[in-house]
């Protein structure tokens, strides 16, 4: 294990993509470590790169240089499948726009993941841990925004991954229920323990983490340590 | 928008090509069937003008010469040509069996004739050389005669050589079949040789006397009143009736191969075309639904609707638009080989080709059109949309409790087979526009497999089932009753059956049929009379027994009577009653019970002629003796005319069938791939979902292509039932009167639809599956869905 107990080992990362003629310089030497049970929130403009590296940290990129490491898993090393593994294995997604399965029912959308995984919740219980003990056999299109999004989280706590990564999870909803949304978030952080890293552009919800990243134009231009968590409650944007 | 064009284009490439290929085959089967058709119907049309072939046809038995300016005066004949015709048989060099040779009398002086030869080989018979004959050149190509080749003959009781100058083709002969309840040619043991007529009058005393007769019509005569008035002049001299083109064997046999030819060059590609059509029509909408973002840009960019309309419905066009192209070019060079493929087969002389512009025409308009409609549908929904509203993706289907979750299956079933039966279940009507695409798919390939199976079905039943002698040899006049001993003591022969043939003429009301009744011994096991399931029929003591083709034709039911007006001897007129009908494919028919059609004559137990069952092993002591024997004058071997038959149908048959059969291979490919790239298309957001969640390759794939495996399997049953109804179809559509062809379609047909189609699924999997393995995860976090 890399750097005594961190669990996510980022170190001097890189990544450069190439549009057409352009280069373009997504994220520029980033080095942080992510340790058990945090809460850290990325804050960052659009197109500041936080984005890519929620992406290379959930395995769903790689960096053009340096190294990411979770546990003893080297991600920049993984191939296709390793990464697939890391996935079903390790991390839990939220994303903006929730992207539940259609043709499932809130029930069956955390089943699908519990389905794979090693040693998952009752999906009753994922959903729950949400609040949505009531909804179980709805489908997405018969659930508000914010209930999609709950569902979304509880799929995505429901396989008790090491680390859930939050792309934005607030970003289609509206004030309260968006505030609701971080309150499961707070929860599941604070009950399972789960590494949680949310990433947004609104600096208000920094105030609920442990630890605050910021990003500008590719690199790390602030880090700081909250003395004090916030709730999400006492929240407002 | 060229530029975007191109740009579509290019990225829809995969679907595009298969489109194209869809209607490459559907265009280039219509217009290479349509120009053979008329191809075929031109070079016939040419062959015949240009080599005067009659018009009317007699045979009798003597007729003196100055009979012909008789005939030359009967109103609307235009000119005469009399000739001497005899069977005989031949001993062919290389040849185990007897032969039966054709002499048909040419002029001693060349000059216009009718039913002119075109000389292929060599050079006309001298006068005076009354060994030189000509050679047909299905005859002699079967025999692998060359001139200068000699053959033995029996003419008129005395063994004589004669010497092959020449080979020739002859418009009365395309197809060279004896007749007599032989419908097919067998250019082995049958051919037509041509020798001068004062070498062939003499041995049969036909001197100043012809016994054949044809003749052409001025413009405008009547047929059936020359045909009136030469059968009054001929029937002195045992005139069987005069015919016209409609009953000379060759050219019936023509004109039904061709009228054949015109059905499936109809009803095959627009089975075809409607298929593809379809196909079009349903992955262009599909398409162009997929466009809804880019449609509302284009419009929120100011672009008007008509113009952003213009781009789908040009897409859509050159989508078609090279596979119309392809499919005429192609379909015009196949129209070229096949027709020449077709004069080979036939030995015509010539070869006219038309390609017929509105052909080409007309299967380009209909695929345009089905492209058009297609994209139109789509693009206008997207067109009448707000600009904004249109970017915004469609709305998600709603999901709610259906079918599936009352019938309880739901709980025995993994969350993703609940994802690929709900999918199904919401989107059922796009589900069965997918099965009855499939479903065509399959039933192209059933029907194309259709042809092979009836044929052979049609083959079983006439030589196996109801022709079971090895020989029947025919006598050049009927024979007393101690003919019957005679055969019986030939070498090799296990058993014989005699039977008496009489060419009659039915009638029954306005309706008339000419043809020979043939009486059967009663217990006789040799011709098997069937019905329509095969089982025996009991051959009646009394009374005709007639096909069901031939009972049709004349409007006739058992119980009914008609006219039998026997053509030979004193040529007495009966009535008969139909006493049952049989189940023949081939040909048509009527029997009798031997006794009862020798009482019919007021004959004796007269015979004409016997099937007999013979020892192979001594049959060769058989054949050497009937190749010298005056009687005879005609062997036919049932082995050898089941292999011509074979040949015969099988060349013409697979000319097209494999084609067919190609065509029906790319189109259910086709089909099937662009069903599940499209699928892939408009799924492609919740694939890449479940690839972020862990799921791995085959996972997804799984959710994605086992909905397309359920609906393929799914599809293929009502494909199958699709076939038979189209063969069943084409069957009905097909038939003639020289056969009829069953309805028949062998499992290994529907094993080999199942196949291909499952191939072509498997084959799509495979290339979805790359495409799944490529899905850009990062693209689904930023949109959507």
């Amino acid at each position: 294990m890399k750097a005594g107990g961190a669990l996510f080992h980022i170190h001097n990362i890189s990544k450069t993509y190439r549009m057409g003629d352009v280069e373009v310089n997504a994220l520029r030497g980033i080095d942080f470590d992510l340790w058990a049970g945090e809460f850290v929130v990325i804050l960052g403009a659009s197109g500041s790169g936080k984005s890519t590296l929620l992406n290379i940290m959930g395995g769903l990129d790689v960096p053009t240089s340096g190294e990411v490491f979770f546990r003893d898993h080297d991600l920049t090393a993984a191939g296709e499948q390793a990464l697939t593994a890391f996935r079903r294995e390790h991390v839990g997604f939220v994303f903006q726009f929730y992207n539940l399965i259609p043709s499932l029912t809130a029930l069956e959308n955390v089943a699908l993941v519990t389905e794979i995984a090693d040693n998952p919740m009752d999906p009753a219980e994922a959903l729950t841990l949400v609040g949505l003990e009531e909804r179980l056999q709805h489908f997405p299109a018969q659930l508000s925004g914010g209930e999609q999004q709950r569902v979304a989280i509880a799929r995505a706590v429901a396989k008790r991954p090491d680390v859930l990564l939050c792309d934005e999870p607030t970003g289609a909803l509206d004030y309260s229920t968006g505030r609701l949304v971080l309150e499961v978030l707070e929860r599941v952080n604070r009950e399972l323990g789960t590494i949680t890293a949310v990433i947004t552009h609104n600096a208000a919800i920094a105030g609920m983490a442990d630890r605050v990243i910021r990003l500008s134009s590719g690199r790390i231009v602030e880090e700081r340590r909250n003395t004090a968590r916030v709730a999400p409650a006492d929240l407002s944007w | 928008m060229t530029r975007m064009l191109l740009r579509d284009l290019w990225r829809l490439r995969g679907q595009v090509l298969a489109i194209s290929l869809i209607v490459a085959c559907a265009v280039a089967s219509y217009v290479a069937m349509q120009s053979t058709y008329r191809s075929l119907l031109l070079t016939r049309d040419d062959y015949y003008a240009r080599y005067r072939f009659a018009d009317v046809f007699a045979r009798f038995k003597r007729a003196p010469e100055r009979l012909a300016d008789q005939i030359r005066r009967i109103p609307g004949v235009a000119t005469v040509q009399t000739r001497i015709v005899v069977d005989v048989v031949l001993d062919v060099p290389g040849l185990r069996e007897p032969a039966t040779g054709r002499l048909v009398s040419i002029p001693e002086r060349r000059g216009a004739i009718l039913n002119d030869l075109c000389l292929r080989q060599g050079r006309f018979p001298e006068a005076g050389r009354s060994e030189e004959v000509l050679a047909s050149e299905a005859f002699a190509t079967a025999n692998r005669l060359r001139p200068g080749d000699r053959l033995g003959a029996v003419i008129n009781g005395r063994w004589r050589e004669l010497r092959i100058v020449g080979v020739a083709l002859s418009p009365e002969y395309i197809y060279e079949v004896q007749g007599g309840g032989t419908p097919f040619p067998d250019n082995k043991r049958f051919g037509v040789l041509w020798i001068g007529r004062d070498s062939l009058a003499p041995p049969y005393r036909m001197e100043g006397a012809f016994n054949d007769l044809a003749l052409t019509l001025s413009r405008g005569a009547s047929e059936g009143n020359v045909i009136a008035a030469v059968d009054r002049l001929l029937a002195p001299y045992g005139c069987i009736g005069a015919h016209g083109r409609d009953e000379q064997i060759s050219s019936r046999f023509l004109s039904d191969e061709i009228s054949q030819n015109r059905i499936s060059a109809t009803y095959v590609p627009a089975i075809f075309l409607a298929i593809a059509a379809f196909i079009l029509h349903m992955v262009l909408s599909r398409l162009t639904a997929m466009q809804r973002n880019q449609i509302g840009l284009l419009k929120a960019f100011g672009y008007s609707s008509a113009t952003v309309g213009r781009h789908y419905l040009k897409l859509a066009c050159c989508a078609v638009a090279g596979g119309g192209v392809a499919g005429s070019a192609a379909g015009l060079y196949l129209g070229l080989r096949l027709t020449g493929l077709y004069r080979d087969f036939y030995r015509f002389p010539l070869l006219r080709y038309e390609t017929g512009a509105d052909v080409v025409a007309v299967a380009l308009a209909i695929t345009f059109a089905a492209a058009l409609a297609g994209a139109w549908g789509a693009t206008r929904q997207a067109m009448e949309l707000p600009p904004a509203e249109a970017m915004r993706p469609e709305l998600p289907v709603v999901f709610r409790s259906g079918l599936f979750e009352r019938s309880g299956l739901v709980r025995i079933s993994s969350t993703t087979v609940r994802m690929i039966a709900r999918n199904i279940e919401r989107r059922f009507g796009k589900a069965c526009l997918s099965m009855v695409g499939i479903a065509s798919a399959v039933a192209i390939l059933v029907v194309g497999q259709f042809f092979y199976d009836s044929i052979e079905q049609m083959i079983r039943i006439q030589f196996e089932t109801v022709q079971r002698e090895d020989v029947n040899i025919t006598f050049a006049d009927p024979r007393s009753s101690s003919a019957r001993q005679e055969v019986a003591r030939l070498p090799a022969v296990l058993r014989s059956e005699p039977y008496r043939a009489v060419p009659v003429r039915l009638q029954s009301g306005h309706r008339a049929k000419r043809l020979e009744i043939i009486g059967l011994d009663p217990g006789g096991e040799l011709r098997r009379l069937t019905g329509s399931d095969l089982r025996p029929v009991r051959l009646p003591p009394e009374g005709l027994v007639l096909s069901n083709a031939l009972a049709k034709l004349l409007g006739v039911m058992p119980g009914d009577l008609i006219t039998v007006e026997i053509m030979e001897g004193a040529r007495p007129v009966r009535l008969v009653p139909v006493v049952t009908t049989v189940d023949e494919l081939i040909g048509l028919s009527a029997y009798m019970d031997g006794g009862a059609l020798n009482r019919l004559l007021d004959e004796g137990s007269t015979v004409s002629g016997a099937f007999l069952a013979v020892d192979p092993l001594a049959a060769p002591r058989l054949y050497d003796l009937l190749k010298r024997t005056p009687a005879v004058s005609g062997v036919a071997l049932r082995e050898s005319m089941l292999a011509s038959v074979r040949a015969l149908i099988g060349e013409s048959l697979a000319i097209t069938t494999s084609v067919l059969l190609l065509f029906s291979c790319i189109i259910a490919s086709g089909m099937v791939y662009n069903g599940v790239r499209i699928n892939l298309s408009e799924r492609e957001h919740e694939l890449a979902s479940l690839r972020v969640l862990g799921f791995t390759h085959g996972e997804v794939s799984w959710v994605l292509l086992g909905e397309q495996a359920f609906l393929t399997c799914a599809a293929i049953p009502f494909g199958w039932g699709l076939g038979f109804a189209l063969s069943a179809f084409l069957a009905r559509r097909m038939s003639t009167e020289l056969y009829r062809i069953p309805l028949v379609i062998s499992n290994g047909s529907y094993a080999f639809s199942f196949l291909v189609v499952t191939m072509a699924a498997l084959l799509s999997g495979l290339l979805v599956y790359g495409r799944i393995r490529r899905l850009d995860l990062i693209a689904v976090l930023k949109t959507q869905e």
